[in-house]
């Protein structure tokens, strides 16, 4: 175990009978092949269309045609002006979470708290309608954004500060976070905050104009695109250009040269998980003031979740997160869409978790090289 | 029934499902993999045995169905991350998405649809006297009866076996493990889907004995908390179970408080097993500061012979 390279040799060297019957039973073997660090873009394609074949599996078993579901999706999302504007509509929370987890898990910080730290965004805006409501347009959207980042930024800073200071696997407290996040805006709307003209309905009273976000002509496309493009930007410049971003992709490709080089890993951290739930808050307060106008109980069909995959398919780049948002915005659309088909929209959460094997395994499969054995 | 007997005895049934998710997890981790699936998993095995046994109606088939779908979910995670040596927390993040979903697809039929008793009391009438033995033990089903032959025998089986002995060399050194001539990718694969099938038995029992009703997503974040229960567990069977009942208790004594009248908003009640999850593991790491976590070393890494990267 002392030799590092990769030969056969090696092999029988430490367990010789082994190694010879392995060779003699296959001709080639698989490896991986270190000098193979990414793999190909078009494996990320490979992988997203293996996905779907796999899951038109489960449409034929539940007696539909699988090509009728795609197509179906496809031209629900896609092909429409109506269907584009809201596939746009749905990439932008999309964004905003995907940037926010790329940015933790660039240092290996598995936040996976985005759905709470989405809600406590939203609680937080709808908190500014319900105890500033009379401010003009121009003072209660910054102050919703205000609030919005700071709520984000504490529910992260809750995943952090249990990592940084008791060693807290930050998986656990950020997805415990997020049934206390949803718990609490489920209290609030079927509470105190609950519209007393709404026939009961678990929601806030609906915004006013001056709480609502600007939206372009008469679509549903509203401000909040342009927030998520701002944070794109800053991402991509930050990263590529600033020392901090460079200390961050230190820390991310190697931790232990990053603290010998006397990089305080524990504050990054902590900033880094501020920012990120920042980031989902943004998101939280963009739906609640440009989509849905009203703080409501299931205000997110598992946008939180969903950005870890948009994050993973684009390898936490800036142009690739643009992209997989919007594709993902596509699916989550396509999803309502096939609901005319009697299929349930929980299809796309499938979806999502069968993408996501296929593309860690193609990842990992175009890192391997055959060779012959012996 | 007095106030603490009565806790006792919701803890536990409710811990019971936790129970078999923390022994799965627990074989799953000593091994060396990590998975982060179990929510999915639970689901997975929920929804499976509420539709075989609503078209059935034999509870030996429902478990049998349960038992192969973890395996084939389990083996499709040994694939990933064995052979394929895939970065296991995602491997598992995906199992739950996939199961999550899957889960909410097949199930839609059968929503709300409420199960009849599935699995027989084990009536031991001797005991109805006892004080707080029999109100616990008098009428348990199968299933927790089950549950406590998987904790005797998993702590055999990993502290006083030979197999056993080589799973926890596996999980702690694993070129070690297989200059000892032990199969490591075998003994992986082996544990995977063994753990897995128990997670998903998990799922069963939460959904046969539990709360009898197939809803969407209704683990609620359950299969998280087992996997934090391995870690309070420190990777021990024994510890498992008071662990898994203490839980059991978080999640019910919300509950308990509502029905005595309390003022506080059951929103808030309902937070508890949550908060309680986060600050026992932030006294745990403030308590073992010092000291080795407990966790088997070569967790979350994968083994290469003969090629390290």
């Amino acid at each position: 175990m002392t030799e590092p390279t990769s030969t056969a040799s090696g092999a029988i060297a430490l367990d010789g009978e082994t190694a010879a019957r392995t060779r003699k039973r296959f001709p080639f073997r698989l490896e991986i092949d270190p000098s193979r660090k990414e793999s190909p873009w078009w494996m990320t394609i490979v992988s997203v269309v293996l996905a779907l074949l796999a899951c038109a599996i489960f449409f034929a078993a539940n007696g539909k045609n699988p090509w009728a579901v795609y197509e179906k999706m496809w031209t629900g999302a896609f092909t429409t002006s109506f269907g584009i504007t809201e596939t746009l509509v749905k990439a932008i929370p999309l964004l905003l979470c995907g940037l926010g987890v790329s940015i933790a898990y660039r240092i290996s910080v598995w936040n996976i708290g985005a759905e709470g730290q989405f809600a406590a965004g939203a609680i937080a805006a709808a908190a500014v309608t319900i105890y500033f409501p009379h401010l003009p347009l121009y003072a209660t959207i910054p102050l919703m954004l205000v609030f919005a980042i700071a709520a984000g930024g504490i529910w992260g800073a809750l995943t952090a500060l249990p990592k940084t200071y008791f060693q807290v696997n930050e998986l656990i407290t950020s997805l415990m976070l997020n049934y206390v996040a949803l718990l609490l805006l489920d209290y609030l709307v079927f509470g105190p905050w609950k519209d007393p003209k709404g026939f009961n309905f678990p929601g806030t009273p609906m915004f006013t104009a001056s709480q609502s976000l600007p939206v372009l002509g008469d679509t549903r496309l509203h401000l909040g695109l342009i927030f998520a493009l701002i944070a794109v930007a800053l991402y991509a410049f930050v990263i590529r250009f600033t020392r901090w971003g460079y200390e961050l992709r230190l820390i991310g490709a190697n931790p232990e040269a990053a603290r010998n080089a006397g990089i305080h890993i524990k504050r990054h951290i902590l900033i880094v998980m501020i920012m990120s739930g920042a980031l989902a808050g943004v998101a939280g307060m963009s739906e609640v003031s440009g989509v849905t106008h009203r703080l409501m109980d299931g205000i997110s069909p598992g946008y939180g979740y969903t950005a870890i995959i948009v994050a993973w398919i684009a390898k936490l780049h800036p142009v690739g997160l643009v992209i997989s948002s919007v594709l993902f915005g596509g699916l989550i659309v396509g999803g309502y869409s096939v609901q005319t088909m009697g299929l349930p929209s929980s299809i796309s959460n499938m979806l999502q978790g069968a993408i996501l094997f296929f593309l860690i395994a193609g990842n990992m499969i175009s890192k391997f090289r055959l060779s012959r054995n012996g | 029934m007095d106030f603490i007997t009565q806790l006792l005895v919701a803890a536990l049934s409710s811990g019971t499902p936790l129970l078999f998710a923390t022994l799965g997890g627990i074989l799953i981790e000593r091994s060396g993999i990590i998975q982060l699936g179990a929510e999915g998993l639970m689901l997975m095995g929920a929804v499976v045995a509420a539709i075989t046994f609503i078209h059935t109606g034999s509870l030996g088939l429902t478990l049998l169905a349960v038992v192969a779908i973890g395996a084939a979910l389990g083996w499709v995670h040994s694939f990933l991350t064995v052979t394929l040596r895939t970065n296991q927390i995602v491997s598992g993040l995906a199992m739950t998405l996939f199961g999550t979903g899957l889960s909410a697809y097949i199930g839609k039929s059968i929503t709300g649809i409420p199960i009849p008793r599935a699995v027989p009391k084990v009536n031991l009438d001797f005991l109805d006297g006892v004080p707080v033995l029999g109100p616990l033990f008098a009428h348990l089903d199968l299933l927790t009866w089950i549950s406590f032959a998987l904790v005797i025998a998993a702590h055999l089986f990993i502290h006083r076996t030979s197999w056993g002995l080589h799973l926890r060399a596996l999980g702690d050194n694993p070129p070690t493990a297989d200059v000892m001539g032990i199969p490591v990718q075998l003994f992986r694969y082996g544990c995977v889907i063994a753990g897995s099938m128990l997670i998903g038995l998990a799922g069963a029992d939460m959904l046969l004995v539990y709360s009898p009703t197939w809803i969407e997503g209704m683990t609620a974040g359950r299969g998280w908390i087992a996997v934090a229960l391995i870690i309070f567990a420190r990777w021990n069977p024994l510890r498992a179970m008071f662990c898994a009942y203490f839980f059991g208790m978080m999640d019910t004594i919300g509950f308990k408080i509502q029905l005595i009248g309390s003022a506080i908003p059951s929103y808030f009640l309902k937070m508890i097993p949550y908060i309680v999850t986060i600050l026992v593991l932030m006294y745990l790491g403030y308590r073992n500061r010092n000291k080795p976590s407990g966790s088997p070393e070569a967790l979350g890494t994968p083994y290469i012979r003969e090629q390290r990267f």
